[in-house]
């Protein structure tokens, strides 16, 4: 030391004086250890009690993808091009704009995520849709193979149908992805499995209640794969959700609540016209199908959704993804009795469909009410609750489980400070590798904001694309979808008795002997 | 500046130790607590960057290896310079270290009218917030190497403590 060196030597004093805060540090450190210890011991103590497995749920084993998917693609508004890109194909001129907006801001990675999506090992091999722009961007996707912008002078990989029916005929498709207005998806689906072919087919499943019991006789004698499209099922949050309630952590369930809120014009389906739409690049006979015959109207093509015609409005477009994740977390089934009301209280643009909605299902059986609530005029983010009497649920992207204060099942973990009711018991959150029970700060910032956590490994996962992929995956196994034609069932016939009890101003009930709504 | 601190009375000179250790003590635990957390990443609060240089802390969090490399500077520039604050221990190096990680805190969130964050979420202050004041508190940390009266520097800088 250089204090050798010197002429007077390091004392007992200097020796103190050096080494003063050095307990500071062993102080620190003996917190620090009593805090891990803690931490330890409640997380311990709680997941010993509620017995939920720590981990993130595993996804199955790889199913092998050697053998080649044709696919075809009926109807490419928003959500067939949503549909496709899930599959893998891309309008050049979407690519264009991801790779703009990634050269401008570096925390745009629409377009690295897309390169990353993993390929599905298909092709497309036919398009139908009665509009003439959208066939044609169809069209450009389906030779999009290598994800490419505009400059790579994409040709056109399928065969574009004017009728669905001579794509469903074609000999180079194995399966059908179906993303039309309401009013087709049933006769459509019919067709594709009675042509012996796979289908996909968009929510709500069907528009009338008639159709859904003919739809669900054909598709389970034709034997093909069915994957109805709410892509909640592919949810990792929600599939943790359905652990948690295995487990009964908690207790009786009497309450569910789940919501709808939107702000904006294009969310309550005032969708863009198209300045060059018009009778001669639509073909509208086909779009009105077997539905009234109404004078062409660009309004009605674009925004179909508001009108009665072809769609179910709220019920088969909202309330379903929000009853399905439901259904997937609790097996809910169809409702004893539903009653809805509602109106037109802000869209009073000529729609025949409410814009503010309520849904009671009851579920005597199960001592039970799920109640749903939209409003497509305000964003108050609602989130969707599981109310029991020893916890209560949010789930979202994220899940977070709170022990009820006044609780049997944790009447003494609560008493002795094991768990505190206002904090919560334990959250998850997809990406991460584990579920915590005792949340840090951050964790319960992430929590309020339900920011999340799958940027982690870089990727985004896009949910359609993993229902794709399910369906894929069974048509190549031979399993079956998770959401199958028994949960659309459920679905259509819940979503069904929603629109007749608003329709018809009255509460209708489940006959589940003579398999009727009365 | 050891003469300069012998001309401190007794009480100004723990003040101005208590004042080091205890910003020591923060970043020491904050190192820690990210070292041993496995899935601690420094990106949802690079991509929450606002101002002129939002563009640099998106990009860091952008690139994986980058990100790896902030992570582990990060979470060991805070435990190094928690440890040499507390133990008075490269006192002045130490606080070089403290004041560029808090220098990049503060210029990836200044606190500015108009600019809100997502993290840390506390709520807003008004250009000066707690890493400024953490910032100017190491800036005279580095000004009194408080560590070569009481702290091991005082080994190390034997030479410079006797004369």
């Amino acid at each position: 030391m250089e204090a050798n060196n010197n002429k007077s030597k390091i004392g007992r004093r200097d020796m103190l004086r050096g080494l003063a805060t050095v307990p500071f540090l062993g102080a620190l450190l003996l917190a620090w250890w009593n805090k891990r210890r803690k931490d330890h011991y409640m997380n311990e103590n709680i997941f010993s009690e509620i017995k939920v497995s720590t981990k993130a749920p595993e996804s199955g084993p790889a199913v092998p993808k050697d053998k080649k998917i044709r696919l075809g693609i009926i109807g490419f508004g928003i959500r067939g091009e949503q549909l496709m890109r899930g599959a893998g194909f891309a309008v050049p001129e979407v690519i264009d704009e991801w790779q703009e907006g990634a050269s401008t801001n570096s925390s745009d990675t629409r377009y690295e995520d897309f390169l990353q999506q993993e390929d599905l090992n298909i092709e497309v091999n036919g398009v139908c849709d009665v509009y003439d722009v959208h066939a044609e961007r169809v069209l450009l996707a389906s030779g999009n193979v290598n994800k490419k912008g505009s400059d790579a002078n994409i040709t056109p990989a399928a065969k574009r149908y004017r009728n669905y029916k001579d794509l469903i005929q074609a000999d180079d498709i194995d399966a059908v992805i179906i993303a039309t207005p309401d009013h087709w998806h049933a006769r459509m689906a019919m067709d594709v499995a009675l042509a012996g072919k796979h289908v996909y087919v968009e929510k709500g499943m069907t528009r009338t209640e008639d159709e859904t019991y003919e739809m669900v006789d054909v598709i389970k004698k034709s034997g093909v794969c069915f994957q109805l499209g709410h892509q909640g099922r592919q949810t990792a949050s929600y599939n943790k959700a359905r652990e948690v309630i295995r487990e009964n952590i908690l207790g009786p369930i009497t309450l569910i609540e789940v919501t709808t809120n939107r702000n904006s014009p294009n969310g309550a389906w005032q969708y863009e016209i198209d300045e060059g739409a018009g009778p001669h690049n639509i073909d509208w006979e086909q779009f009105t199908g077997y539905g009234p015959v109404r004078p062409f109207s660009l309004e009605r093509f674009f925004r179909w959704r508001c009108w009665w015609d072809y769609g179910t409005g709220l019920s088969g477009d909202l309330l379903t993804h929000e009853y399905d994740a439901m259904n997937q977390i609790l097996d809910l089934g169809i409702p004893h009795s539903v009653v809805s009301s509602g109106g037109i209280y802000y869209f009073k643009d000529g729609r025949e469909v409410p814009d503010t909605f309520q849904v009671t299902c009851e579920y005597p059986e199960r001592n039970l009410t799920f109640l749903y609530s939209a409003t497509l005029a305000s964003n108050r983010a609602r989130g969707k609750s599981i109310m029991g009497h020893d916890a209560n649920m949010e789930v979202g992207e994220m899940l977070t489980v709170w022990a009820d204060y006044e609780s049997t099942r944790f009447k003494e973990m609560i008493e002795n400070g094991t768990i505190k009711a206002d904090i919560p018991l334990f959250s998850f959150i997809p990406g991460r590798k584990k579920v915590d029970a005792v949340a840090t700060a951050t964790e319960k910032y992430f929590a309020g904001r339900g920011l999340l956590y799958t940027y982690r490994d870089g990727v985004r996962v896009d949910t359609t694309h993993l229902h794709i992929k399910e369906w894929l995956d069974c048509i190549r196994s031979g399993q079956q979808t998770s959401c199958n034609i028994d949960r659309g069932f459920e679905e259509a016939i819940t979503a069904h008795m929603a629109t007749i009890s608003y329709r018809e101003n009255r509460k209708v009930f489940w006959d589940p002997v003579n398999k009727r709504i009365v | 500046m050891t003469n300069g601190i012998k001309l401190f009375s007794n009480w100004q000179l723990i003040s101005l130790v208590i004042l080091r250790v205890a910003v020591g003590w923060n970043f020491f635990y904050e190192g820690l607590a990210k070292l041993i957390d496995p899935d601690w990443t420094a990106m949802g609060y690079l991509l929450d960057s606002k101002w002129i240089f939002a563009g640099i802390f998106h990009s860091m969090a952008s690139n994986p290896t980058v990100l790896s490399v902030v992570d582990f500077l990060n979470i060991w520039g805070l435990i190094l310079v928690g440890l040499g604050l507390m133990l008075g221990l490269f006192t002045r190096l130490s606080a070089i270290g403290g004041m560029i990680l808090l220098g990049f805190y503060y210029l990836s969130h200044p606190p500015l009218a108009g600019l809100g964050y997502i993290i840390p979420s506390e709520g807003n202050y008004l250009i000066v917030n707690k890493t400024l004041i953490e910032f100017f508190a190491i800036w005279i940390i580095y000004h009194f190497p408080t560590g070569r009266e009481i702290g091991i520097d005082r080994f190390i800088f034997w030479k410079s403590v006797q004369k």
